[in-house]
């Protein structure tokens, strides 16, 4: 199987403030790949993948060193916009955050920010997204109540399909399934399974379990540095480093 | 002994608490039962459409139409300053102040709302009356619109504070939500959180009409006092606030002008609980719309 570089890390460091929260990160993720980023909490994955959407900005009093490249271009460049990065660049939270909206201004929300008037073509690419993020048959009759009447599982697939709506190339999942019921955690994984056909994905978990069902690439944190990297199958089964192995055999974590 | 003490405790505390329940009753008894003789004298329609305001003539005239205009242009305009400088300078605090403009700017918008109203009835009156007298060549600075200039500013730290309040109750991984799909800060802003603290605000703009309707003693200061009916808002007015002030030391006890006086604050008071009674319903559904509870 050929593997091309969607994006990449090379040599980060980020503070917040005066604290060093990521050290020399290194790490390529492969297109049309779901690439598990693993590790105890507090070892910096989160931060590391808020990076790749440059959602850090969020946060001030924060610096960066080193740089994060989208096909190859360096996505903090001076003459880069962040808005459009996040465009190409999409991310689904750790807890459901619908708009207090209906389901359908939910998903539109995207397009109309971005610019999309024309009505049909707003109608069409809303159900399309809610049919790829597997939640239209839940609620194609109800397209116009409140988000916030679905259950949990069901408004991060909404999440899902927001993200959808506005086409990106990556889709970043920051531990999606944190506050979910193991059957909508189900779900959401065979959706992941289903969307790394047409997207690079990025997952952040503390499951490993999940990490090993889902993903093709393991990446393993640890205190802000990338310990280990590999085929999901080799560092599951056979861990270069010794840190790896306490960590999934649960010695720690 | 101790057992006592505890149950005293108790006792004192739970009197307290309902302490402002029975003056609340107490203030609305009393209002009702000096202020519905008026309604013998004068049919309830004519009291309060009536368009001439002459209590002391003979015979008297009980018309508060012109005050209730009065207070409802001055009102008005004062909404018009301190919905636009409250809201706004709430957005600024909220979402692009930093952290050390924050730390100065709100402890000043509270600072101005402790002014007494007498300062800001005073400042009126010596600066801003004249001012626009010479500024737009009117009679008298005292009048309705330079009352509504000083109440707006009264006004805007309430609507200051409880918008930004409303504000920040917004989640932050609603912007969040906006950010990631490509919306820039502007919005994300105007598509999002103001959306979704559209009934705080609301709640504060409410509030502050409640502040300015009920406020007495800058427009006994600055409105001008004249109970006619206002052709303009250069013209000297009279709201129901300061008639009630004004009157009441002349108004001889029992007379029908006394009970008059008592109906207005009987009106003055259910418009502002009308008020506070929408505002309440407002900021619940509010908080219900964004996942807080109770």
């Amino acid at each position: 199987m050929h593997n091309n570089i969607k994006m990449k890390a090379e040599n980060v460091d980020f503070f917040y403030g005066p604290r060093q929260a990521l050290k020399d990160i290194n790490l390529d993720i492969c297109e049309k790949r779901v690439t598990a980023i693993i590790g105890p909490s507090g070892c910096g994955k989160s931060t590391f993948i808020r990076l790749l959407n440059r959602m850090n900005e969020l946060i001030p009093n924060t610096s960066l060193k080193g740089r994060i490249l989208l096909d190859g271009e360096d996505i903090f460049g001076q003459q880069v916009d962040a808005v459009g990065i996040r465009r190409r660049v999409g991310m689904v939270f750790q807890k459901p955050n619908p708009f207090p909206k209906s389901i359908f201004e939910n998903v539109s929300y995207g397009l109309h920010v971005n610019g999309v008037k024309d009505k049909k073509l707003i109608e069409k690419k809303v159900v399309s997204s809610l049919e790829k993020a597997a939640l239209w048959d839940d609620i194609k009759d109800r397209l116009h109540e409140s988000a916030l009447k679905l259950s949990g599982g069901q408004q991060q697939r909404l999440c899902i399909a927001r993200c959808l709506a506005v086409e990106p190339e990556v889709l970043l999942f920051d531990e999606p399934c944190a506050s979910l019921d193991p059957i909508s955690t189900g779900k959401i994984e065979e959706l992941i399974m289903e969307l790394k056909k047409y997207y690079t994905i990025v997952i952040v978990t503390h499951n490993m379990q999940q990490a090993a069902r889902i993903s093709d690439h393991t990446a393993f944190f640890l205190l802000g540095e990338l310990i280990e990297m590999g085929k999901t199958q080799d560092i599951f089964t056979a861990p270069k480093d010794k840190r790896t192995e306490d960590y999934i055999t649960g010695r720690f974590g | 002994m101790a057992r006592i003490k505890e149950k005293a405790y108790e006792w004192v505390f739970t009197a307290l608490a309902f302490s402002s329940l029975i003056f609340l009753v107490g203030i609305v008894i009393v209002l009702f039962k000096e202020g519905f003789p008026i309604f013998k004298a004068v049919k309830a329609g004519d009291f309060l459409f009536g368009r001439f305001w002459y209590p002391t003539y003979e015979p008297p005239e009980f018309g508060i139409f012109p005050l209730i205009l009065a207070s409802f242009w001055v009102t008005l305009g004062a909404l018009l300053v301190c919905v636009p400088l409250g809201v706004g300078s709430a957005l600024y605090l909220n979402e692009m102040a930093s952290f050390r403009q924050r730390s100065v700017l709100k402890p000043m918008v509270e600072i101005l709302a402790s002014i007494p109203s007498v300062v800001y009835g005073f400042f009126g009156m010596m600066i801003v009356a004249p001012v626009l007298q010479d500024l737009l060549h009117i009679p008298t600075g005292l009048c309705a619109f330079s009352a509504s200039l000083v109440l707006g500013i009264m006004a805007t730290p309430t609507v200051c504070s409880i918008a930004e309040d409303a504000l920040s109750y917004v989640p932050k991984s609603f912007r969040e939500a906006s950010f990631a799909v490509g919306a820039n800060r502007w919005q994300t802003l105007t598509k999002v959180v103001i959306p979704a603290a559209g009934s705080g605000i609301s709640t504060a703009i409410i509030l502050g009409m409640s502040r300015a309707v009920g406020e007495t003693m800058t427009v006994l200061m600055v409105a001008g006092g004249s109970a006619v009916i206002p052709k303009s808002i250069f013209d000297p007015v009279r709201p129901m606030t300061s008639a009630i002030a004004a009157e009441m030391g002349e108004a001889p006890m029992g007379s029908m002008h006394y009970h008059s006086l008592f109906a207005i604050a009987l009106i003055l008071f259910l418009i502002t609980f009308a008020f506070n009674i929408a505002a309440e319903i407002i900021s619940r559904r509010f908080r219900i719309k964004l996942g807080h509870s109770g």
